[in-house]
């Protein structure tokens, strides 16, 4: 049996993975990552419009500020994130940004002078300040007050991970690709590393470490059509509930992305529409000013994606080959700024549907995007459950999304994340508790269980088809767990789903090769994917009411008074068929922002009994600091800076703003 | 019409000890805008599961699926089928260490590159990340922008006959990156710092420009123009000008 020791085991090498390790690197820990794939080649490379963090450079960005950006968020999540979560990160995204261009991320930058923009379907000219030349710049997305999102061009993510994948090199960070986490080894309510095969030899081994942080991406793939990467398939979710101790949250919060292409399902940038690129129905005709009077086409992702499919069950749809979609249309822009700013969408429009943007409409429809949910942890990063194990980026919920994450919010939670993640997995590291004691029989036994498992794959070629199994299981999502949900649906999906693991019990493989095998790579992690599957769909089910982007039909309110609350899953037994659901209340009386109208369509929420008196509360003290500058004021609401990492809690510079 | 398509795809695990190298013939009916990953994936999940090749983004921007599609490196995820003839050949990419089948192990190659090229922005010191960041002119920041679009996918190495006969030589990828970190102010490498790193005939004096590289490009950078820059810089330092 080969055992390698470091002192972090990093799972994941995305932008979340990726900085984590550099920071528990810089911190004196060894630490090595592991990745399905080169980590360059991650799921992360294909974030294309931005990153947000409030710079305030921008002219139409004046005035934004760690206080603006919280309050999108909050609003944004449906009440549902956790603040301080939201403060942290908001506080913490400037500083992601400018290390990032210090190490070499080309972000677009702020020419002074005179120069065009579209805005709600105008050309319009702005004019930047010469103070603010050379310094980074950013473009308006969906649900936020301010131009917060800095990019470039429309790869972001790719020249994000490019510097950080680099920098790990420079830093001689060992990334051990082509590498899957099998099992978490870990007993009495401590994780000691994980069980890895080398998905080219097929070899087991075992990682052992004094902390194992997870930054495995999401699950989008338990969808048939996704904007996601192939390999998100939600197994660091999977391995984090097959302990039976770990446990993950919020689940049923998908995100369906407004525009991706149809039907290859591949994405196009919100910037698109920040940009100034607008919607159409079947007649050509703009619809979202219909709906939102105000935010149109840049209201909240979910809300956009929704007004999308009501205005196509209205049969506004254009009828495709491919079934009803609607219309991108950026030919306003003209070709010059798609040439520039929105490169990325033009090659995908050119190589996927043979049209050029700056000519043709895009034919677009929402789709599965993202995963607000995932193992749970506190606001360092860890389960409260089993000490030891970390989450950062999307494969967590440390929860400053709650219920629908803004656009450009999911990057910069991931390095800010990886940021602060790896400062608390050092300093436990360093405690008394972050040693590494384990005996090598309970080593033994976690890898020969997973031997035993893949021998019984191999050794039967099973009475039931994998591949079938999982086409099933990504047409009941798509079809019961999408967009609009109601109880009926939801409940025939659970008891399908439930179907369907009990037959991934008996797939048993064709191919015999142990190494590169993709039929066995299918076989081990169906059942995984399917019990992610179907803990969102018993999320959803019982979630009697509507939040961010989950919608039920059959209840429709927002339900502050019973569901202001998160849910929380456990795998409780290897052989049960559901998980356990328990539920974590959000505490209204210590919220800085307590819970309000988003502001979209008609106002439909059921108040929470203490959000009246926490209202009362905060005006009050506002009253009596109206000269309290507002850092302090902020303090006097919701304290937050002592838990960050010390070297973290300065104020970020801006020109406004200037440091002594 | 519906075209009946005739995949001849290569076949070997060399993880496998009973497995030997050939070809393997698939047929498929043709779909309304299938592409190779749609393909492919019909193939094993249909006909033979075993296939392996390796698809992340399918959206060609990971540079994952790089491969020899009828005797041309590219990236199949967003290679149309209806471009193609209806007989398709794949082979995977040369040059790069076979994995099983269609997948190459590129990431190894492409790791080992940048540790020897020190493919990253060489600072003097950390920037406190409180304050506003350095300024850099829009231009700059673009143009560097330009050059960081390199995706790592191989194509211009497959194609490369410098790279088929010197294993050590670094491809137009790596003359690119190097060209990207000469272009950027925050790297404060000297010119005889990169003429250590590319100066001989593993760099850019191996290249004999014949560019096949440029042509399968992906990203459609230009490597061309980059390479002959690099090597006029490189003479000039060679022979102490600059
Ligand atoms: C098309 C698209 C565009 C987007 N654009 C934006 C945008 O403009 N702005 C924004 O803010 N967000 C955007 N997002 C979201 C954002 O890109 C992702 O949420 C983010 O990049 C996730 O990063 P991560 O590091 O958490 O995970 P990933 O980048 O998904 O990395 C996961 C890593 O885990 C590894 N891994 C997984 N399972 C295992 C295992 N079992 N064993 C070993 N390794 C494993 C993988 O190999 C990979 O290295 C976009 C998403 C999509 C789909
Ligand atoms: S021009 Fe140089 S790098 Fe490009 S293919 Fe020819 S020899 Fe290779
Ligand atoms: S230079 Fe072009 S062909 Fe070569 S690896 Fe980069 S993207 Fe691929
Ligand atoms: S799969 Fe990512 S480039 Fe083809």
């Amino acid at each position: 049996m080969k055992l390698i020791y470091t002192d972090v085991l990093v799972i994941g090498g995305g932008l979340a993975g990726l900085r984590a390790a550099m920071g528990v690197r810089r911190r004196g820990l060894e630490t090595l990552v592991l990745s399905l794939v080169p980590a360059k080649r991650s799921h992360s490379v294909a974030a294309q419009g931005g990153m947000q963090a409030s710079l305030a450079n921008s002219v139409k960005g004046a005035g934004d500020n760690e206080d603006v950006h919280f309050q999108d968020t909050v609003r944004g999540s449906d009440w549902g994130c956790d603040q301080i979560v939201a403060r942290m990160f908001t506080h913490m995204a400037p500083k992601a940004v400018r290390e990032l261009a210090a190490w070499g991320v080309p972000w677009n930058r702020v020419r002074k002078g005179r120069h065009e923009a579209v805005i709600n379907g105008e050309r319009i000219t702005l004019t930047a300040p010469d103070e603010a030349h050379g310094l980074i710049t950013a473009r308006d997305f969906g649900g936020t007050k301010k131009w917060r999102t800095c990019y470039t061009s429309d790869g972001t993510g790719h020249a994000m991970l490019y510097t950080l994948g680099d920098r790990a090199i420079a830093e001689a960070i060992p990334v051990h690709e082509r590498k899957e986490a099998l099992a978490l080894i870990h007993d009495s309510g401590r994780c000691h590393g994980a069980v890895v095969r080398d998905l080219i030899s097929g070899e087991l081994s075992a990682y052992l470490a004094r902390a194992t942080i997870m930054a495995t991406g999401g699950y989008g793939r338990i969808y048939g059509v996704s904007t996601n990467a192939v390999i998100n398939e939600g197994m660091g979710q999977a391995l984090a509930l097959e302990t039976g101790v770990a446990r993950l949250a919020n689940l049923e919060a998908i995100q369906f992305h407004p525009t991706a292409i149809v039907p290859a399902g591949i994405l196009v940038t919100e910037g698109c529409r920040g940009d100034g690129g607008l919607l159409r129905d079947a007649d050509g005709h703009r619809f979202m000013p219909d709906y939102e009077p105000e935010k149109k086409e840049l209201a909240s992702r979910d809300v956009v994606s929704r007004r999308m499919a009501e205005h196509m069950r209205r049969g506004k749809g254009v009828n495709g080959s491919f079934g009803k979609h609607l219309w991108l249309d950026i030919t306003v822009l003209g070709a010059a700024h798609i040439d520039k700013n929105l490169r990325e969408v033009k090659d995908i429009c050119r190589y996927f549907l043979g049209i050029d943007p700056a000519k043709a409409w895009i034919p677009v429809r929402p789709t599965q995007h993202y995963s607000m949910g995932g193992i749970r942890t506190d606001h360092r990063g860890e389960s409260p459950w089993l000490r030891g194990l970390f989450a950062c980026g999307e494969a967590s919920c440390w929860d400053m999304h709650g219920f629908n994450r803004l656009g450009g919010n999911s990057v910069a939670e991931t390095v800010v994340s990886g940021m602060l993640v790896s400062e608390y997995v050092a300093d436990f590291c360093a405690s008394a508790e972050g040693n590494l004691a384990i005996s090598t029989s309970l080593v033994e036994d976690f890898v020969s269980r997973e031997h035993g498992r893949l021998s019984r794959l191999l050794a039967t070629r099973g009475s039931e088809n994998a591949v079938h199994l999982r086409k099933r299981m990504e047409q009941i999502m798509i079809e019961k767990v999408g967009l609009f949900r109601n109880g009926p649906d939801l409940a025939s999906a659970i008891e399908e789903l439930r179907g369907l693991l009990r037959a991934a019990r008996k797939v048993g493989v064709r191919c015999q090769s142990r190494a590169a095998n993709p039929e066995l790579m299918l076989a081990y992690r169906l059942p995984r994917m399917l019990k992610i599957a179907l803990s969102a769909t018993l999320g959803a089910f019982q979630r009697t009411e509507s939040r961010g982007a989950h919608f039920r039909e059959d209840h429709t309110a927002r339900n502050d008074r019973d569901w202001l609350n998160r849910t929380l899953y456990q795998w409780a037994n290897e052989d049960d068929e559901l998980p356990t659901l328990a539920y974590q209340p959000l505490d209204v009386a210590s919220m800085e922002l307590p819970p309000g109208f988003r502001g979209y369509g008609a106002k439909n929420i059921l108040e929470h009994p203490a959000t009246a008196p926490r209202q009362a509360a905060i005006d009050k003290l506002m009253q009596n600091h109206e000269r309290t500058e507002r850092h302090a004021l902020q303090e006097a609401l919701m304290p937050f800076r002592h838990l960050l990492p010390e070297r973290y809690r300065g104020n970020n510079e801006r020109l406004s703003e200037p440091l002594p | 019409m519906s075209r009946t398509l005739t995949f001849s795809i290569f076949r070997h695990n060399p993880g496998d000890p009973g497995s030997r190298p050939g070809l393997d013939v698939f047929t498929l009916e043709e779909a309304p805008g299938m592409t190779l990953f749609i393909a492919l994936n019909l193939l094993r999940d249909e006909q033979d599961p075993s296939l392996a090749f390796d698809f992340v983004c399918r959206a060609g921007v990971c540079g994952s699926c790089g491969m020899i599609i009828n005797g041309r490196p590219g990236l199949a995820c967003r290679t149309l089928t209806e471009a193609l003839p209806p007989r398709i050949t794949l082979l995977p990419l040369p040059t790069f260490e076979l994995i099983a089948d269609l997948s190459v192990n590129t990431g190894k190659w492409m790791r080992a590159l940048s540790e020897r090229l020190q493919t990253w922005v060489h600072l003097d010191e950390e920037t406190d990340p409180d304050r506003l960041e350095e300024p850099m002119e829009p231009e700059r920041a673009e143009a560097i922008y330009e050059l960081d679009r390199c995706i790592e996918c191989g194509c211009c190495v497959a194609a490369c006959g410098t790279a088929r006969m010197r294993e050590d030589f670094v491809g137009a990828v790596g003359l690119n990156k190097i060209a990207r970190f000469r272009a950027d102010p925050r790297d404060k490498r000297s010119e005889a710092q990169y003429f250590e790193l590319i100066g001989d005939d593993e760099g850019v004096f191996g290249c004999m420009s014949l560019l096949g590289c440029q042509d399968v490009c992906p990203k459609s950078l230009s490597l061309q123009t980059q390479i002959a820059f690099l090597r006029r810089k490189m003479v000039q330092i060679g022979a102490g000008f600059a």
